[in-house]
């Protein structure tokens, strides 16, 4: 009984806080998502009405709200893969014992990370511009035809995950690698002796191993994908055609440059409501991929 | 219960001690007024320099200014007022004052106008001066002004045999034709499809209202709107302008110079930028002209910036002598000349330096005929919504009856509490 008393008085602070700036702006969130808050209410609270489920009704029935979600599921499904795909490559590349200048690449293949998104977004948008790019001019060096990466509506979402893949991969890179050095050398060694391929040591160690590794690199990166809003709101500020408008541009569009705070907040919880069963989904495959 | 008393007291005294303290600062202040300006972009790096005059003149006044970035002023603005933390006086857009005064947040300010020696009336664009006034009351006095109009290669013009810039649609179509060759990506003009400028531009040119019924309904469907719609969209469709967005435009300055577009539909502050980036051998290359309209020299947009005084300031005295310092003719010149802004007062226009400038003086006859658009708080977002269904119509995807109908349909989604508010609360609204 004491102990039990001591225990809550220990997690009070954390508690608090966490009531206080987490639980508490939530829940006044969700009570907000449910009435039309907007410019004329800030002027006037007589103006504000209880609608319900009045904004999630209107936001199911909005085309862009779907293709914003559509836009956003393209981003998670082909960058996600894409961007482990890439971290676990570098990984290997950099744990391999063939590697040499271990430490330069490591800190230049994790530069992207720690750059700034506009900048580095300006800097993109000059690369991949269509008369004067410097990528253009590469494809035409080669023969290629010159593609319209930022204007045609086609191209725009997957120039923003080539960036978002090149700006994020290192991070994960690096929890990779810790993984892979974790790795114990002698059960390489076994298989080697056992006469096993590369190929076979990576299929049979290497991913079994890293397992746990990658299952929570890759949940915490889909979270992160899930809420795309800086790439397209600094390179193509959602166009050409609102063709890379993300739920969560919507909701900063709905919420801070049109003020209406209801409908911004009824995209917040259905966007959450996605995302935690996206990653419910994945947990339980994860565990079940584990038990077998 | 005893205990809990004196500790509630104790709270008091000390809650009592910092409110006399917070008094006891503000009567300090009361010797100097310190008076919050916000500015916004270039202009809040430019009127830097005309304060230290306004102190020197006014020694009881200190002006504390703080300058915004264009991107978040609007939402600043609004925040600002949630929080109960506006600015005495502020520069603001005359497309936001709508929003402001439907908040309630703005001093009206007719008797201070009636009684100043500086601030006249008569002095300024009067269509500039109406976009101030909503529901009778005046909320702002124009600082700048802004419009758009038509920037040309005059050298391309002649040497397609167009000895003068258009003055119609027609003649405007028919230079298009003669000036573009998209087989070798030269257009005849550059209007950046994510802009609502240049189709607002066109549409103010037509006689019909953009919203009806006392703004309740968006009116794009009238036969003025689709003309203008379907003027915009033709360009795209007979290549006469390449359907990109000002992302991928990127210079414009230098390919306008290098002869890629013979016409470009912009404002004022791009004067200075192709006096600045273009060599001064290309100078006199280009030129300005009034917009072409349906039948002769068109309407435009009644663009610019206004000074407001803040409901809440504590100073509104100090901060409408703010307000007739920077309505000076003598300020309004120093503005021009730091930045290129153009006056809002005809004197200044009088002045040697912009009489002499044939290329500004296009602007003066462009804003003698603008027109204002309409005053409602959600203006902008029908605005940025008009154009993202007229880039759909551009890209093919609709043609100009069905976006004339979806912009409605939208404008009248957006209107739908404006119209409960006017219906069901009376006549707040603006």
């Amino acid at each position: 009984m004491n102990t039990q008393r001591v225990a809550w008085l220990f997690l009070a602070p954390a508690l608090l806080v966490l009531g206080l700036f987490f639980l508490l702006p939530v829940a006044a969130a969700f009570v907000l998502s449910l009435t039309d808050y907007d410019l004329y209410a800030l002027a006037d609270l007589r103006h504000l009405r209880f609608v319900a489920l009045g904004n999630y009704w209107e936001l199911l029935h909005r085309p862009l709200f779907w293709s914003a979600l559509g836009h956003t599921f393209y981003f998670v499904i082909v960058g996600v893969p894409l961007s482990l795909a890439a971290s676990l490559g570098a990984a290997l590349l950099l744990n391999s014992p063939l590697a040499r200048m271990q430490a330069f690449f490591r800190t230049a293949l994790f530069a992207p990370v720690v750059t700034t998104v506009v900048a580095v977004a300006v800097i993109w948008r000059y690369l991949f511009n269509t008369k004067y790019g410097l990528v253009n001019y590469a494809l035409q060096a080669l023969g290629l035809h010159p593609v319209d990466w930022l204007g045609d509506p086609h191209w725009a979402m997957p120039t923003i995950i080539l960036f978002a893949v090149w700006k994020n991969f290192g991070y994960n890179m690096i929890i990779l690698l810790a993984g892979l050095q974790a790795i114990p050398p002698d059960l390489y060694e076994a298989a080697r002796i056992d006469g096993a391929s590369l190929a076979r040591q990576f299929w049979h160690i290497t991913l079994p191993m890293l397992r746990p590794t990658l299952t929570m690199v890759g949940i915490l990166t889909v979270a992160g994908y899930f809420q795309l809003f800086a790439e397209p709101y600094v390179i193509t500020e959602g166009g050409p055609l609102q063709s890379t408008v993300s739920a969560l541009f919507l909701m900063y569009e709905e919420g801070f440059k049109w003020w209406n705070l209801g409908a911004a907040s009824a995209v917040a919880f259905l966007l959450f409501v996605v995302m935690f069963a996206v990653t419910g989904v994945l947990l339980r495959l994860a565990r079940r991929g584990g038990e077998a | 219960m005893s205990g809990a008393h004196g500790i509630a007291a104790r709270w008091r005294a000390a809650l009592l001690a910092g409110g006399l303290a917070l008094l006891g600062g503000c009567a300090r202040e009361d010797e100097t007024q310190v008076l919050s300006f916000w500015a916004i972009g270039r202009e809040g790096e430019a009127v830097a320099k005309l304060l230290p005059d306004f102190e020197r003149e006014h020694p009881g006044l200190r002006v504390r200014l703080q300058q915004l970035p264009l991107t978040a002023a609007h939402q600043k603005l609004l925040t600002a007022f949630a929080g109960g933390s506006t600015p005495d006086v502020s520069q603001l857009g005359n497309t936001w004052i709508p929003e402001l005064v439907a908040l309630d947040a703005l001093e009206p300010l007719q008797a201070r106008v009636d009684a100043s020696p500086e601030v006249r009336e008569a002095d300024y664009f009067p269509a500039i001066w109406a976009t101030n006034r909503l529901g009778g009351t005046l909320y702002g006095v124009p600082w700048y002004v802004d419009t758009r109009l038509l920037f040309y290669r005059a050298d391309l013009l002649r040497a397609a045999g167009f000895a003068a810039p258009p003055r119609d649609w027609a003649q405007w179509r028919a230079m298009l034709a003669a000036l573009s060759h998209p087989e070798r990506h030269v257009f005849g003009a550059l209007l950046p499809t994510n802009e609502y400028e240049q189709l607002l531009s066109l549409a103010l040119e037509q006689d019909e209202p953009l919203l009806r019924e006392g703004d309740r309904y968006g009116n794009f469907r009238s036969a003025g709107f689709r003309r203008a719609l379907a003027f915009y969209v033709d360009t795209f469709r007979l290549r006469q302008a390449p359907p990109i967005t000002n992302v991928e435009a990127g210079n414009p300055w230098v390919e306008f110079g290098r002869g890629v577009y013979a016409f470009y539909v912009s404002g004022p502050w791009n004067i200075g930028e192709f006096r600045q980036r273009l060599p001064a051998a290309e100078q006199d290359r280009w030129s300005t002209a009034p917009l072409p309209g349906p039948q002769g020299p068109g309407a435009g947009m009644a663009g610019g910036s206004s000074l407001v005084v803040f409901r809440a300031s504590r100073h509104k005295r100090a901060a409408w002598q703010l307000i007739e310092f920077l309505s000076r003719p003598a300020m309004q010149q120093r503005l021009y000349a730091l930045l290129g802004d153009m006056p809002a007062r005809r004197s200044v226009w009088n002045s040697a330096a912009l009489r002499g400038d044939a290329k500004v003086q296009a602007f003066r006859a462009q804003l003698e005929r603008v027109k204002p658009t309409p005053a409602v708080p959600e203006w902008e977002r029908i605005a940025t919504e008009m154009q993202l269904v007229a880039a759909e119509a551009v890209a093919g995807r609709l043609d100009v009856d069905q976006a004339a109908a979806e912009i409605d349909r939208r404008a009248d989604a957006i209107l739908a509490k404006r119209r409960w508010v006017l219906d069901h609360v009376g006549s707040r609204a603006p």
